[in-house]
């Protein structure tokens, strides 16, 4: 029984790592042999990748961009708590909220990008404002939800003990409202990171998303793909980290897999 | 071994603001239960308004308050004058039709891709371990990033916002549609089996009816994916729709128009995502249904 299940776990890793080097196996033929003129040979694309990020764009072009990710999407976050713990506590405010926060949610946001250009310009502070503007509200939309529906018995032991004010919000309201925050903050980081790269391509003068256009206006192919290679990696890579956060966050909570109840 | 968790759908997210719900005490004592303003039924179309009007002021002030020049933001009032004026013209509609022609294309290709592999990778343990890396991988690639590969093989074509409709979307509906198949009822599963069920019909009555909830949260998510996408391309490579309209009333230094043209983006987004929302509501109520007459 257990040498059975040891095998048939075996085969499965062999059946995901077999499978996934033959697709790249495909790729990389692909890119090498098929004669079209966006292609470029593997080997050349890992050159470029390693000269341009091992290390002599990081501080011009990586920095920046993340420096932009964690200011838009940190401002996202906070704004995203704050308005749901207000409009998960009043259900007058959240009647009232409603309708706007429906069309503010389901806006595309890259819409706003050449306005704020003129508003602000195109450092940070634009590009930080897109990315919030569209990744508060999934946070704030969970937020409300998982403070309003609080469990009543958790309601009336807290206010049986006396807990109220800010160890309310600390000890009781946010706690419970965590898994429902992370949801929210799982489905922000991919819109982060989509505009983020739409910003920077419109309008910038550093950063990954402005270091790919460019190469694809000066038609450097290497360029273009070692850039695309490296969001690929960086969109996995933040979205394996906040996994890891959740997990250490709420590692205390019954069911770290259901957001919802 | 356990199961990545980056790969759980996305059903779990809320996206509309929940109703509120009176406060019950446990006992039961009505007495101690008020009745509040939320209670009256006019209430939601009531405060919803006052909210609007508020944000709206709240937009008036900011233009007024110097601290930008009214010249970059106009005051709510002419935009949403220029936006109904837009809506008689067929110029604008032209804009929308050119969006939503390839925000369905591509929507429409996502789901006929998605769908199929998303339930056969639930279905087959061996499938999925096999695809898994490369679908968690492709799915955490920002679409986008892919805008110059679609601008040197299409130029300005369609084809280009497709295909880049169809990367940005086809990842979360097929994640979905994957959890969907796994979350089989066991008693049906048996039953099914008891029965005598082949594979063919087993996915007509099993699988599928068991996954469309997540399916249609699915395709919510990924209509919004491909709405985006579909304006980020306008905006970047130039094809025609709301994204480009606004780039060239930006250029053009018509303000009002393009605030316009934007709460008219906003207006897309709303519409496409109450579709898909009503859609969803319809599928889980459904399932919810059929679970217990079963």
């Amino acid at each position: 029984m257990a040498i059975a299940a040891f095998t048939s776990r075996h085969r499965y890793a062999l059946i995901e790592i077999g499978t996934t080097v033959l697709i790249l196996l495909a790729v990389w033929a692909v890119m090498d042999n098929v004669d079209s003129y966006v292609t470029r040979p593997v080997g050349d694309i890992l050159a470029r990748f390693q000269e341009a990020w091992l290390f002599a764009n990081v501080m011009s072009d990586v920095v920046p961009s993340l420096i932009r990710l964690a200011t838009g999407y940190g401002a996202a976050v906070v704004v995203g708590v704050a308005g749901g713990v207000l409009l998960g506590l009043s259900p007058a405010l959240r009647m009232m909220a409603q309708p706007t926060v429906s069309f503010l949610r389901s806006m595309p946001a890259v819409a706003l990008i050449p306005p704020t250009i003129v508003l602000f310009g195109i450092d940070t502070t634009q590009k930080a404002f897109v990315i919030a503007f569209m990744c508060c509200w999934p946070i704030l939309l969970n937020t409300a939800d998982g403070v309003a529906e609080l469990d009543g018995t958790v309601r009336s032991t807290a206010r049986a003990y006396g807990i109220r004010g800010l160890d309310r919000l600390r000890f009781v309201v946010l706690p419970a409202a965590a898994p429902r925050i992370f949801a929210g903050m799982r489905m922000s980081l991919s819109w982060a990171l989509l505009l983020l790269v739409v910003s920077e391509m419109i309008g910038s003068t550093n950063g990954v998303g402005h270091f790919i256009i460019q190469a694809q206006f000066s038609f450097a192919l290497d360029n273009m793909w070692a850039g695309i290679l490296l969001l690929g990696m960086m969109g996995y890579v933040l979205n394996a980290s906040l996994v890891m956060i959740e997990r250490r966050v709420l590692r205390w909570h019954v069911s770290t897999r259901t957001a919802r109840g | 071994m356990a199961r990545s968790a980056q790969l759980e759908p996305d059903a779990g997210t809320v996206d509309e603001l929940a109703a509120p719900v009176a406060y019950v005490p446990p006992d039961g004592d009505a007495a101690l239960r008020r009745r509040s303003l939320t209670d009256q039924p006019w209430a939601p179309v009531v405060l919803g308004a006052i909210g609007i009007l508020l944000s709206l002021a709240a937009w008036d002030m900011l233009s007024r308050s110097g601290f930008v020049s009214p010249q970059d933001l106009p005051p709510s009032r002419e935009v949403v004058v220029s936006f109904f004026e837009q809506l008689r013209t067929s110029e604008f509609w032209g804009h929308v039709g050119n969006t939503l022609r390839s925000w369905s294309i591509g929507l429409a290709l996502s789901a006929s891709i998605a769908i199929p592999v998303g339930l056969a990778l639930g279905s087959s343990w061996a499938f999925w371990r096999a695809l898994r890396p490369t679908v968690e991988f492709l799915r955490a690639v920002p679409g986008v990033a892919l805008v110059p590969v679609a601008i040197l093989l299409w130029g300005q074509g369609i084809q280009g916002s497709v295909a880049l409709i169809v990367f940005g979307s086809v990842w979360v509906l097929m994640i979905n549609a994957m959890y969907g198949a796994r979350q089989l009822d066991e008693v049906a599963r048996d039953t099914a089996r008891v029965f005598g069920l082949n594979r063919v019909e087993r996915i007509r009555w099993l699988v599928v009816p068991g996954a469309l909830p997540y399916v249609a949260t699915g395709l919510r998510i990924a209509s919004a994916a491909a709405l985006i996408t579909a304006v980020t391309a306008e905006l970047v490579i130039g094809s025609p729709g709301m994204g480009s309209a606004i780039a060239k009333a930006q250029t053009a230094g018509a303000t009002v128009k393009m605030y316009g043209l934007i709460l008219g983006t906003g207006m897309l987004g709303l519409v496409t995502h109450l579709f898909f929302q009503r859609l969803e509501g319809h599928f889980l109520r459904w399932h919810l249904s059929q679970q217990k007459a079963g």
